[in-house]
Formats: C-alpha cells, sequence, structure tokens
C-alpha cells in the first residue's frame, strides 16, 4: 500500500513549502479561470482571451524588469491591452477581432524588447522561460493574498453580472430590449477577464494562460447544459488538472536518472488537453449510439 | 377577417395599444420613414409586409425607443390606458452554437428577470412562470434542450416565450417566418394568433412574404420605400395596392375563402426589387 502511494506521490511532495502555494494558486486561478472561461467561450471571445495572454508576456517581463510582482505586470498591461481592443473596435465582432489582432502584434513586440533587456540587464535567461511558460511552484507565497484577492473579484463580478452577461452572450439585441446595458456589462466582462487571465499567467506562463482559461470551459460546455453548472464542471476540472499536474511535476523527477523534473506547466496543459479529447470522444461515441438506437426504434416500430 | 363588424375607427380609438401617427425617421440622410401611420387594436395582429429595405426593421426599431424619430408621434399605452404599453420583441433568430450551455428555460427565464444583475434563485414561483409560458408556446417538450440545438421553429416558439413571459400588451416579431419550413410557419402563426385571441396581444409581424398571414392578421400595414398603407386585409391585399407596391404584376385571387398571392408570369421587369423575384419563384402556380 505504501509502495503504490509513493509510486503515485513521490517522497516529500507533502513535506515540500513550494507545493501547498502551488495547489492554492492552482487551485484559486482554475476558479477564476472557468467563470471567465465559460463566459469568454459562450461570448466568442476565446481571440481576446488569447490575446490578453500573449499579452501579459509584456506585462511580466517588464515587471521582472522593475522588480515588481509579476501579477501586478499581468493585470497592468492586462488592463492597457483591453482598454487599447475596445478603443479601436468600432462596431461588431469582425472589428473587434481585428483590433485585437493589431494590439497583440505591438505587444509581443514590446514583449520581445523587454525580455532582451530583461536577459541582458539581469544576466538570467530565466526570465524568458518563466514569463511565457511560468510555473506554479515559483509562485512566492506573499503573493497569495493579492491572488486570493483577485479571484475574489472575479467571482463577485462574474455573479453579479451573470444574467445580463448570460442574456447578452445569447443575443444583444433582446439583452437591449430587455433593458441590459450591453455596453456596460461588456466592459465589466473585460475587466473579469484581464484578472482571470493574469491569473492563469501566473499559474502557467503567459503563452499557455489561454489552455487554462479556455480549455476546461470548452470541456464542461460539452458535458453540461446550464450554465451554472459548466461554470462548476469547468472549475473541478481546472483544479483537477492543476493538482494533478504538481503531482505529476514532482514524480517526474524521478523519471530519468539526470533528475531533472518536467516544468509543471507542461502537465497542466496536458491534462486538460487529455481531458479535451476524452470527453469529445466520449461524447462522440454516445451521440452515435443514440442516434442507433434512434435508428433501431424507428425500424422496429415499422 | 373584419375588427367584430365594429366600426373600426371607434374600435381603435378606443383599445389601441400602438398609435404611430406621421412618423418620419432620417438615418444617414436618407428618409426610411415617411409619415408612417397606423394604430393597432389590443389583442389583434397585424402583418407588417414590405420588400426589403422597405424600412420594417427601422419601424420596429422606432417602436422599441432604439431608433429616434425625426417627427411625428409614436404612443404605446397600455390595456387600462394608465401605463406606458410593455413591449415584448421577437428576433427572426439568434446565432447560438450548438454547444452553448443554455437551456430553452433558461432562456425564458432570462425574459423574466434577465437585466437584473446577480444569479437567479431558484424559487417555486419563478419555475411555475417559466413552465406555464414554455407551456403556452407548446415548448414544454424540448424544455429542458440547449437552445442552439433546437431547429428553427422550435427556437421561434423559444424565443416568443421569451417574450411573453412578462405578459406584454404589444409583440414585435421580426421576419419569424424567414427560414421556416412550412408547417413551422403554419404553427407560429397559429401561435401568434392564438396569443392575440386568449392573452391579448397584439401582434406586429413582420415579413416579406404575404401568404402565410393571410387569413391570421386582422390588419396589414404595407410599407414601400418608407410610405405606409394600413388596413384591413380585403382593403389592402389586392391586385391594385401589391402592385404597386412590388413595382411588379401581382394578381390577388380569392379561392375558397382563401386568398391567393401570385406573381404575373413572364419575364420579371429590368429594375425588379428581390422580394419581387423573390415572390415570383415562390408562387409558380
Amino acid at each position: 500500500m505504501s509502495a503504490l502511494i509513493h509510486a503515485l506521490f513521490a517522497r516529500g511532495l507533502f513535506s515540500t513549502a513550494t507545493v501547498p502555494t502551488a495547489a492554492i494558486v492552482g487551485a484559486l486561478a482554475a476558479v477564476s479561470a472557468s467563470a471567465a472561461g465559460v463566459f469568454t467561450v459562450m461570448r466568442g471571445q476565446s481571440f481576446a482571451g488569447h490575446a490578453l495572454g500573449d499579452m501579459s508576456a509584456a506585462g511580466g517581463s517588464a515587471a521582472f524588469l522593475v522588480g515588481v510582482s509579476p501579477l501586478a505586470g499581468f493585470i497592468g498591461i492586462g488592463a492597457v491591452t483591453a482598454g487599447a481592443i475596445s478603443a479601436f473596435a468600432s462596431r461588431g465582432r469582425r472589428a473587434r477581432d481585428v483590433s485585437t489582432g493589431i494590439v497583440l502584434g505591438a505587444g509581443l513586440g514590446l514583449a520581445g524588447l523587454l525580455l532582451y533587456l530583461d536577459t541582458t540587464r539581469s544576466s538570467t535567461t530565466g526570465a524568458a522561460v518563466s514569463v511565457m511558460f511560468g510555473s506554479m511552484f515559483a509562485v512566492a507565497s506573499s503573493t497569495l493574498p493579492a491572488v486570493a484577492a483577485a479571484t475574489g473579484f472575479v467571482l463577485v463580478c462574474v455573479a453579479a453580472l451573470y444574467r445580463p452577461l448570460l442574456l447578452s452572450s445569447a443575443s444583444g439585441e433582446l439583452a437591449a430590449v430587455q433593458g441590459v446595458r450591453v455596453k456596460l456589462a461588456e466592459a465589466g466582462f473585460l475587466g473579469v477577464l484581464v484578472v482571470a487571465v493574469a491569473l492563469s499567467a501566473l499559474t502557467v506562463g503567459a503563452v499557455l494562460a489561454t489552455a487554462l482559461l479556455i480549455g476546461p470551459a470548452a470541456t464542461a460546455v460539452r458535458v453540461a447544459r446550464r450554465p451554472g453548472l459548466a461554470i462548476v464542471v469547468a472549475a473541478a476540472i481546472g483544479i483537477g488538472s492543476t493538482w494533478v499536474a504538481i503531482v505529476l511535476a514532482y514524480d517526474s523527477y524521478y523519471w530519468s536518472s539526470s533528475h531533472a523534473a518536467w516544468p509543471v506547466s507542461f502537465f497542466v496543459v496536458g491534462v486538460i488537453f487529455v481531458t479535451y479529447v476524452a470527453v469529445e470522444i466520449l461524447s462522440s461515441v454516445r451521440s452515435r449510439r443514440a442516434k442507433y438506437r434512434r435508428a433501431r426504434s424507428v425500424r422496429s416500430t415499422r | 377577417m373584419s375588427l367584430n363588424g365594429c366600426d373600426p375607427q371607434v374600435t381603435l380609438g378606443r383599445t389601441a395599444v400602438l398609435e404611430v401617427t406621421d412618423l418620419t425617421v432620417v438615418l444617414g440622410g436618407r428618409v426610411v420613414l415617411d409619415n408612417v401611420t397606423f394604430d393597432l387594436a389590443r389583442g389583434s395582429v397585424a402583418g407588417l409586409i414590405g420588400p426589403n429595405g422597405a424600412g420594417k426593421t427601422t419601424l420596429l426599431k422606432a417602436i422599441l425607443g432604439f431608433v429616434t424619430a425625426q417627427s411625428g408621434s409614436l404612443k404605446r399605452s397600455a390595456a387600462d390606458g394608465r401605463a406606458v404599453a410593455k413591449v415584448g420583441y421577437v428576433p427572426q433568430k439568434i446565432d447560438l452554437d450548438p454547444d452553448m450551455p443554455l437551456r430553452a428555460r433558461d432562456l425564458v427565464g432570462l425574459g423574466l428577470d434577465g437585466s437584473r444583475l446577480g444569479f437567479p434563485l431558484p424559487s417555486r414561483k419563478r419555475r411555475t412562470r417559466i413552465d406555464e409560458a414554455l407551456e403556452a408556446v407548446g415548448a414544454a417538450q424540448f424544455a429542458d434542450k440547449r437552445v442552439g440545438r433546437l431547429s428553427g421553429g422550435e427556437q421561434q416558439r423559444v424565443l416568443i416565450a421569451h417574450a411573453v413571459i412578462r405578459q406584454p400588451d404589444l409583440l414585435l416579431l421580426d421576419e419569424p417566418l424567414a427560414n421556416l419550413d412550412l408547417r413551422s410557419e403554419r404553427e407560429v402563426v397559429d401561435l401568434v394568433a392564438s396569443l392575440a385571441r386568449d392573452s391579448g396581444i397584439a401582434s406586429l409581424v413582420s415579413t416579406h412574404d404575404v401568404n402565410p398571414l393571410v387569413g391570421a392578421m386582422d390588419k396589414v400595414v404595407y410599407l414601400a420605400a418608407g410610405k405606409s398603407a394600413s388596413g384591413r386585409v380585403d382593403e389592402v391585399v389586392t391586385t391594385e395596392v401589391l402592385s404597386a407596391l412590388y413595382g411588379h404584376q401581382v394578381d390577388v385571387l380569392r379561392v375558397h375563402g382563401r386568398v391567393v398571392v401570385s406573381a404575373a408570369p413572364g419575364p420579371p421587369p429590368p429594375h425588379v426589387d428581390p422580394v419581387a423575384k423573390h415572390l415570383a419563384e415562390q408562387v409558380p402556380r
């Protein structure tokens, strides 16, 4: 029995100081990402979410350069990006995508410069990797209160905006007829998205932030028929993925004789992807079976 | 269908839910609605008919208050004459991903309280009202299915339930029959007629095709190039008026109490508008 436990959970997992911090940050980021992610998927704003994630590379590298918390850098650049996207997007989804693309291009260029400055000035090569691909184990425990506050912000906003957001996601026209101030709801959601993406970037890095935002949400909407339930399912998948990833990353230290643990972000994204594919296969098998059964029952009644 | 044999003027004057008088709307320098005048009695069904670009959507938006009129007046009065009439709106369709986690009953619930903040607290009263609205439009059997996976006709019913759950005095339907098969078309028309008859909800149904509404509507409001003509079906659905409207010979035949609208055979005139062409293709016999 203890051999099995040791096979699953490598020695020292529960006594390592960075593990609880990583587990808490991972769970909080997953919950925020799900609450924002389900609406992102419903509203077809995955590209904006992705752009915010990529842009946070600039924020993270700027934070690294001036020596402030990366979370502050992520949220700061996110707010600037969201403002720029909204300012350039005149109307309609296409205009929004174009302005997102333009802002994203400029931001990645800026990120390139800042990362270059990071590596030349501080002469560490780690900055680029940690900003782009992150590591839950690298999150300082002093960041926890800020992470908790950011999560609280996301949850309170999503709960407050729940119905107007849902209605305007289904149809802006219907929402306007009901007296929803659609533009205001949209702006509020963009604020939520900025903070949720910043938390994801802190957890899995700027480049992989989209995976945590979109992956569990996209899986959940396949399974759950109601919006509230979809958020809960996405959160469960997100928390599960980050925790399983922590265990696997810790285990991976012992996988090769060189004792080089694989990056935890790889495992987070890997578990999310595998879950998505598994659900996709299961639901297509199920719908094919249902079709077959229907066809058979039609034949038998003839 | 006449208005119960009463003098229309007297009937409308007393119970009109909507009075549009000399409404003129100018958008981007173009006169979209030009002195449009008509009224709509409580519990009646009116067809808003005209070719594409005639201003149907603009008129609906003006009634909803999303478009400001240059001149003229628009009065919405509730049944008791005190308050402003509540208006429900049914869009042509909503573009929902089949995977969007939103059941028919969720969308209908949002019709009740979609603009409020916070989660909808589950209550028996709310559930009952949603069930009743779904029942009223015949959507109970797919209440728990995702809206994005319903057929066009089913979605239309759910959208109507979404609009009527707050018991409006006036229901605006924007091209509800577009993209529906014949059977769904019939069902939606019957539903609108029964809402008018049983719940006293007046409806203004925009469509470019007269046929499905003939027999179900009490009144026609015609729009062509921003100008309007309104009246009873037998006054306005005539060869003269339709031909003038479409700028193309259109014959109105009455067969077994039904009105058959038929485009004249032969090549279409050079400046035929898309609707006249559509009509010509649709009514070959």
